[in-house]
């Protein structure tokens, strides 16, 4: 008995090195953006930062475009999370609820479409844009992240209307319900939280997008975040305390959705592909 | 609610259709336009996914498969129409010594790093299965905070820590005797510039195979393990023989998609360097950007795209294969 309790205090051990090793970069990120600009560029690194400070902050917040570039983020982020969650609540209503001619095919082109790299879209959709005129404004921005985060939303959304049971929608109708009927009272209260998991998933997504904000989006004021942080780094002579508290601003609105929906989101990726 | 002859409200189409015969609508109001209801409306449902995926996806492959037997240059960008040249930009390619050597860093680049991912990924899955309950959710947090960094953010983190002068790497290497790496410049040289790319893009990878894998190693029933152990296998063999074989489809799925994500690199290189890679740090998503955004040769930079797309879609056959049969049978 003492033997396995060794054993688990090893592995224990093992499992808080292994822990510590993956945190420290995003702990040296935070650590560095709450440190003097003296304790940052010092020959020997300070893994505490003392004293702390807020200046980082406020010089990152104070730079041209911030507000600007974050304001723009958050017109393109709720805008493609609006289009495709609206758009895909349907598409995923019909794969997961009807039998149809051509479901398979539909199935597999969804699954197929998030195979194509987005690298090399780029060209075609840059062709594409300034045909239209569209490059330089956040709406071609917007339609083209549509063509990621839709078949991700499509396909997370199918995964967690297969996960209601039948049985209950069926119970509904016997009742006297019509189809809308059951599906207003029982499938949308079930599948409300596969919804909000679902569209901050989407948010995320197009939060983090880099590279066809920065080939489409040229102007400072109309670029997004990723990309005005992005900035920050090309300057010489690099302003690492401003910087690490632009990128923890940057990842703290993702960082606190996905510790909220991971567990549900690992589920709607799950429940279509690997429990067969 | 109101029962329309449709049998549903709220669609005019088939409550259109079913007006046009009153009297067997009449007759059969709730069947017949229940029937007429479930045939047509998934596809309704469907429509506007259908339509926005041809136009922001469908389209634009098949512009990027016509720009690349094109002579497509700033000119063309003005003049809105392309030259067509047949096969000239893949002969180019195949002729072009540079894009072999990207072609085969790619490779070896992908393979490093979906192997190094493939590895830990695994290993910290399995060490999650033993840890005590307090310390697998302190290490499922941490991996879940891990995998939430944007890349632009761990980019940026990771150039702080290799920085040459105040970067905490060198005067760790440095303080451990592991050399003098007091100014040392990761980027100087291209090999161990990628083997900083590698590990970042490694940590970040991480946190999704340890996670999903660790997920369906709960599953594996506690049976098959303990039937085995009691047989006398050791512990390796029961993973090789019992856990492996059970889990190999979470195993291709994971691979595959790594394959798919590392075989596309693009943003870690770019800002690595600044927004100029040097030719040694080009991998194929890199030398088809510089070729169409950087020379305006946006023909022969499709041209390279559509190579780097068949080529993913051939290392991952048997993940394909998988998913058409999961499309035919669900």
């Amino acid at each position: 008995m003492s033997g396995r309790r060794a054993s688990r205090i090893g592995w224990n051990a093992l499992g808080l090195l292994v822990f510590l090793v993956m945190i420290f970069p995003v702990y040296w990120m935070v650590a560095t953006s709450f440190k003097e600009g003296r304790n940052i560029l010092s020959d020997t690194p300070q893994f505490f930062p003392n004293p702390v400070t807020l200046s980082n902050f406020q010089d990152a917040i104070s730079r041209a475009y911030f507000w600007d570039v974050v304001r723009n983020s958050l017109i393109i982020v709720s805008a493609v999370v609006a289009v495709s969650l609206v758009v895909a609540f349907l598409a995923a209503l019909a794969l997961a609820k009807f039998g149809f001619y051509g479901r398979g095919a539909f199935i597999v082109l969804i699954l197929a479409v998030q195979m194509v790299p987005l690298n090399a879209l780029i060209i075609p959709l840059y062709i594409q844009l300034s045909r239209a005129g569209l490059t330089n404004h956040l709406s071609g921005v917007i339609v083209t992240y549509l063509t990621f985060v839709l078949p991700f939303t499509v396909w997370t959304l199918r995964g967690f209307m297969l996960g209601i049971p039948k049985d209950l929608e069926e119970a509904a109708m016997v009742d006297g319900s019509t189809r809308f009927g059951a599906f207003v009272r029982i499938l949308l209260p079930l599948i409300a939280p596969g919804l909000v998991a679902t569209s901050i998933f989407a948010f995320i997504l197009a939060w983090n997008e880099f590279l066809i904000a920065y080939v489409f989006l040229n102007d400072a004021d109309k670029q997004t975040l990723t990309v005005w942080l992005a900035g920050f780094t090309t300057q010489r002579g690099t302003d690492w305390g401003p910087l690490m508290a632009a990128a923890t601003l940057t990842a703290l609105p993702v960082v606190i959705f996905f510790l909220l929906i991971h567990r549900k989101i690992t589920f709607g990726l799950t429940a279509g592909s690997v429990r067969g | 609610m109101s029962q329309g002859p449709g049998g549903e409200t709220g669609f005019p189409a088939l409550t259109g259709a079913a007006a046009a015969e009153p009297i067997a609508a009449r007759r059969r109001p709730r069947s017949l336009g229940t029937r007429g209801f479930r045939a047509v409306s998934p596809y309704l449902l469907l429509a506007p996914a259908a339509i926005v995926i041809v136009a922001v996806l469908g389209y634009p492959v098949y512009l990027l498969v016509r720009l690349s037997f094109q002579q497509f240059g700033l000119a063309e960008l003005v003049t809105k129409k392309g030259t067509w040249i047949g096969l000239d930009n893949y002969s180019r390619i195949f002729h072009d010594e540079l894009f072999w050597t990207v072609a085969l860093r790619t490779v070896v680049f992908t393979a490093i790093v979906v192997s190094l991912t493939m590895l830990f990924g695994t290993l910290i899955a399995l060490l999650l299965a033993r840890l005590g309950r307090f310390m697998r959710l302190l290490l499922t947090t941490g991996l879940v905070l891990v995998w939430a960094m944007p890349i632009i953010v761990a980019v940026n983190i990771f150039r702080w820590m290799v920085d040459f002068e105040f970067g905490v790497l060198n005067w760790t290497l440095t303080k451990l005797h592991v050399g003098d790496y007091l100014n040392k410049d990761w980027f100087a040289d291209s090999k161990t510039g990628f083997a900083v790319i590698i590990a970042l893009i490694v940590w970040g990878a991480i946190p999704f195979v340890a996670i999903v894998i660790y997920a369906g190693l709960t599953q594996v029933p506690a049976e098959l393990v303990e039937a085995a152990e009691i047989d006398g296998a050791r512990r390796w063999q029961v993973f090789r023989d019992v856990t492996f074989p059970i889990l190999k489809p979470i195993f291709v799925i994971v691979a595959s998609l790594s394959i798919i994500w590392d075989f596309q690199v693009f943003i870690q290189v770019w800002l690595m360097r600044d927004g100029e890679p040097e030719e040694s740090y080009w991998l194929m998503s890199i030398y088809s950007f510089v070729e169409a955004f950087r020379l305006g040769e946006y023909g022969f930079g499709a041209s390279i795209a559509v190579v780097m797309v068949c080529a993913m879609f051939i290392a991952t056959f048997f993940y394909l294969r998988e998913m058409i049969r999961t499309g035919e049978t669900r």
